[in-house]
C-alpha cells in the first residue's frame, strides 16, 4: 500500500531548545564533532485507495504544520512495511 | 451579561474562570466544544488546559472545533474574546492573532507567580487597568514562549497590540517579554498567565486578576447602554 509521508520541521530561525537539550547530551555518549540537532515530526498518511496529493498536501497545510512556525515536506513512499 | 466559557476535552480551568465571571457579577455560561451555538453570550473565554491532549501543537486540533467556527465568526463581528494560556494557543492556531507559542526556552514547565505590566488598555478585557501598572498573577506553561516573525513583532509594537508584558523575569524566554497581545481591533486578546487564579486572596496571589472580568462587564455594560 502506498503512504504519504509528511515531515514537520520547526523554521531554521525558531529556536528548537528540544534538539539543542539532545545535542548538549551527546558528549555524555562518548560523541563530538556534531555542530546542531534539530528535532521535527515524520507523520505517515494512508489512504484507502491511491494517495491523494492533493488532499494530503491539505492536511499537511492546514493541520499537520503551522506554517507560523514550520515547514513541511510530503513525499509518496512505496512498498510494503 | 452573558459570558460564555468553552470546555474542550482536556480543558482545565474552565471552572475557574467561570467563578472569576460570577465573581465579577456576571452570568457565567457553559459552551461545549461540539455544539457551534454560543448561547446568546455577549463574550467568550477559551480557557486553559491541554485541549485534545495538546496532540500534534497545542490547539491545533481544538481550532477546528464546532464551536470554534462560531466564535471566529462572532471574534471577526467584534464579540470581545479572551484566550487564556491552552486558550490563547487556540487563538493562534485559528489565526485570529498572529505568531505562535512553542517549547519554553529551558524546557521546564514553569508554574508560579509572575509580576506583568498591564501595556494597553485599548482591550474590553483590560479597560479597567492603569496603563503602566504591575499586577501578579499567576503563570503555568509548558510551551507559553510567543514566537513571530520580526515584521509581526514591529507590527505589534508600533500598534500598541502589545496587552501585557512579563516583568522582573522572563518565564518561558518569549520575544519582547510578550505575556499578552491583542488582534487588530482590540476584541480578541491571547494571555499566557492566568487572570481567573488571581481573584480571591483565598486561593490567588492577588486578587488583580478579576480586572481582566470588570473590565469586560463593564465595557458591556457601557455598549448595552448605549444601544
Amino acid at each position: 500500500m502506498a503512504r504519504v509521508v509528511v515531515d514537520v520541521m520547526l523554521k531554521p530561525e525558531i529556536l528548537d531548545p528540544q534538539g539543542q537539550a539532545v545535542a548538549n547530551a551527546l558528549p555524555r555518549l562518548g560523541v563530538s564533532g556534531v555542530e546542531s540537532v534539530r528535532i521535527g515530526k515524520r507523520i505517515e498518511i494512508e489512504f484507502t485507495g491511491d494517495p491523494d496529493l492533493a488532499q494530503a498536501q491539505e492536511i499537511a497545510d492546514r493541520l499537520l504544520a503551522n506554517p507560523v512556525i514550520e515547514d513541511f515536506t510530503l513525499r509518496v513512499e512505496d512498498g510494503p512495511r | 451579561m452573558r459570558i460564555g466559557v468553552v470546555t474542550f476535552p482536556g480543558s482545565l480551568d474552565d471552572g475557574d474562570a467561570r467563578r472569576a465571571v460570577s465573581l465579577a457579577g456576571a452570568r457565567d455560561v457553559p459552551l461545549w466544544h461540539n455544539d457551534p451555538d454560543l448561547r446568546r453570550v455577549d463574550a467568550v473565554i477559551l480557557p486553559g488546559g491541554f485541549s485534545y491532549g495538546d496532540y500534534l501543537r497545542c490547539g491545533a486540533i481544538a481550532r477546528f472545533a464546532p464551536v470554534m467556527q462560531s466564535i471566529i465568526a462572532a471574534a471577526g463581528a467584534g464579540m470581545p474574546v479572551l484566550g487564556i494560556c491552552n486558550g490563547f494557543q487556540i487563538l493562534c492556531e485559528a489565526h485570529l492573532l498572529p505568531g505562535a507559542l512553542v517549547r519554553n526556552r529551558h524546557l521546564h514547565f514553569r508554574t508560579r507567580d509572575q509580576a506583568l505590566r498591564i501595556e494597553s488598555t485599548s482591550t474590553p478585557w483590560t479597560s479597567g487597568f492603569t496603563e503602566g501598572s504591575q499586577v501578579i498573577i499567576p503563570v503555568k506553561n509548558g510551551e507559553g514562549r510567543y514566537v513571530a516573525d520580526p515584521a509581526i513583532l514591529d507590527d505589534l509594537e508600533s500598534a500598541g497590540r502589545v496587552v501585557a508584558r512579563y516583568v522582573s523575569g522572563n518565564p518561558n524566554g518569549s520575544q519582547h517579554d510578550i505575556a499578552a497581545i491583542r488582534n487588530e481591533a482590540g476584541n480578541v486578546v491571547g494571555i499566557m498567565p492566568h487572570p481567573e487564579h488571581a481573584v480571591e486572596a483565598l486561593t490567588g496571589p492577588s486578587t488583580d486578576g478579576l480586572g481582566f472580568f470588570t473590565s469586560v462587564l463593564a465595557h458591556l455594560s457601557a455598549a448595552g447602554a448605549k444601544s
